[in-house]
């Protein structure tokens, strides 16, 4: 199970690697801020996927032990989209505040990000084994449910953003909207039926 | 002429048939094309900035028949047949015509005309393209005078171009100018670019270039002119009409409503600069605009 981690976490890497790779060959295209900007994007919201599916797979396969990676691929999105964001105030705002506030406030698709990636903060600075102590599994839970905020923003966000072909933000729609589906389905079983063991699992995890 | 001049059939048969399968190759070639063009002259039109390098113009592209994405274009109209091409020019005129695109390329002398020219998406670059002004073909056409605006039409092949059914704008492109900015001299018919034929990606085998307004404006690969009395609809403006206006003047103090236009990215540089109004060409068009709302006619 280590070494599994350990490859996942080298997995989520790669794409940092590959862009860095790619920047010191000097192969990052004509708009080489723009491919950062998009792959950091992109990959925000791919762990964010992969991050959600690990609840619904754990049941659908019967893998609890899937938990172990919810963690870690959470705090990734984060980092991704860390660097998506240090990308926009950065290379595209040059941290020019006054303009970051007005683009905030007055660009839709920027406050659909902006917001998508604040309400991951609190998830990310939360997300260690103290913090779940002292708010109490039950407050964690809840606190931990801006995770669906934080994806229907950022679909919201690729939505917003492009200009005509909005294949990818769609696609992006029906896989939350199906992960999120299972997941209602199995909290409104859950709720209509008594516990069973595999509630207690949960419930541990 | 004496009978031994005359290529034998049997010559010219094979000549024509290696011409037919070589022409596709030479055009997918065209990615960073060296097939060489009539020598152009220069023009007092042409800017001393720095130009963006031929593999950039080449390989980041709107052209939404070939994919959405800026590498698709380069990469799917490798095959693009820009032969046999013919212009159909049409509508509101004495002389309607059909062009053959080598009677285009005869029209009048090839200028090179180094111009700015501005995504609406905020980049933009610096092309040495060539062509001759538009105004040259309409005048062979002869405008009557309830010639009001000119529409332009794409070619849309979808065989040729499968990804433009996820394009996510109607096609065939159009686009439409008043007559007064089709005969303004900045506005040409663009050939080639680099001193070479206008790669597949850029618009092959001719496109408008239209330095004052956002790129969209610039039509590529064109098939039919028609002129006609009232404003044609414009594919963009169809698409996303408080979005994207008929005039689409570069303009650093009109935004889109999802993005600022105040600035852009010069392709190649790592600062953004500031957008100049009619994209830097204010003294020379911002007289057909006198007395408009450029915030109403954007």
């Amino acid at each position: 199970m280590k070494l599994a981690k350990v490859a996942v976490f080298v997995l989520c890497l790669i794409p940092l690697a590959w862009i860095l790779s790619r920047a010191y060959r000097g192969d990052l295209g004509a708009n080489p801020i723009e491919t950062i900007t998009h792959a950091t994007g992109d990959w925000t919201i791919r762990i964010l996927v992969a991050t959600l599916a690990i609840t619904p797979l754990r049941r659908l396969l019967n893998r609890p032990q899937l938990i172990r990676f919810r963690r870690m691929l959470g705090l990734f999105a984060f980092f991704y989209g860390c660097l998506h964001f240090l990308t926009y105030i950065w290379l595209d705002k040059f941290f020019d505040l006054h303009e970051i506030v007005k683009d905030v406030s007055k660009r839709p698709f920027i406050t659909a990000g902006f917001a998508g990636f604040i309400a991951m903060l609190p998830l990310a600075v939360t997300s260690t084994a103290g913090w779940i102590r002292r708010l109490g599994g039950k407050r964690w839970r809840r606190l931990h449910q801006l995770v669906y905020f934080s994806a229907c923003a950022g679909v919201v966000h690729y939505y917003w953003l492009v200009k005509s072909d909005i294949r990818l933000p769609v696609l992006y729609a029906l896989i939350f909207a199906a992960l999120f589906s299972v997941r209602a389905v199995y909290a409104l079983r859950s709720r209509s039926m008594p516990p069973r063991a595999g509630a207690a699992v949960r419930n541990r995890a | 002429m004496r009978p031994s001049e005359i290529t034998p059939k049997a010559v010219y048969v094979t000549r024509r048939r290696l011409l037919a399968a070589g022409l596709p190759l030479v055009a997918g070639w065209s990615a960073f094309a060296d097939t060489p063009l009539a020598p152009a002259s220069k023009s007092p039109y042409s800017t001393t900035e720095k130009v963006t390098p031929l593999k950039d113009v080449a390989s980041y592209n709107n052209f939404y028949e070939f994919g959405t994405d800026k590498s698709d274009p380069a990469r799917n109209a490798k095959n693009f047949r820009t032969r046999p091409w013919t212009i159909t020019v049409e509508g509101a005129v004495a002389k309607p015509r059909v062009f053959d695109i080598d009677a285009i390329l005869k029209l009048a002398p090839l200028e090179e005309r180094i111009y700015r020219h501005r995504c609406v998406e905020g980049w933009s670059i610096v092309v040495p393209w060539t062509g001759f002004p538009l105004n040259v073909l309409l005048k062979q056409v002869e405008p009557l005078s309830n010639a009001k605006y000119v529409a332009f039409q794409s070619l849309y092949d979808p065989k040729q171009m499968p990804q433009g059914k996820y394009a996510g704008i109607p096609l065939p492109y159009v686009e439409g100018l008043r007559m007064d900015e089709a005969m303004h001299p900045l506005a040409i018919l663009c050939v080639g670019m680099y001193g070479e034929v206008l790669p597949n990606q850029d618009g092959a085998p001719v496109r408008l270039v239209m330095p004052w307004k956002y790129g969209f404006k610039s039509i590529k690969s064109i098939a039919k002119i028609r002129l006609v009395e009232n404003q044609p609809p414009t594919t963009w403006n169809l698409a996303n009409a408080r979005e994207y206006g008929f005039y689409s003047n570069v303009n650093p103090e009109v935004d889109h409503p999802r993005w600022s236009q105040a600035s852009e990215r010069r392709l190649g540089e790592f600062s953004k600069r500031k957008t100049l109004k009619f994209n830097g060409y204010e003294k020379e068009v911002a007289s057909l605009y006198s007395g408009m709302d450029l915030r109403k006619y954007y």
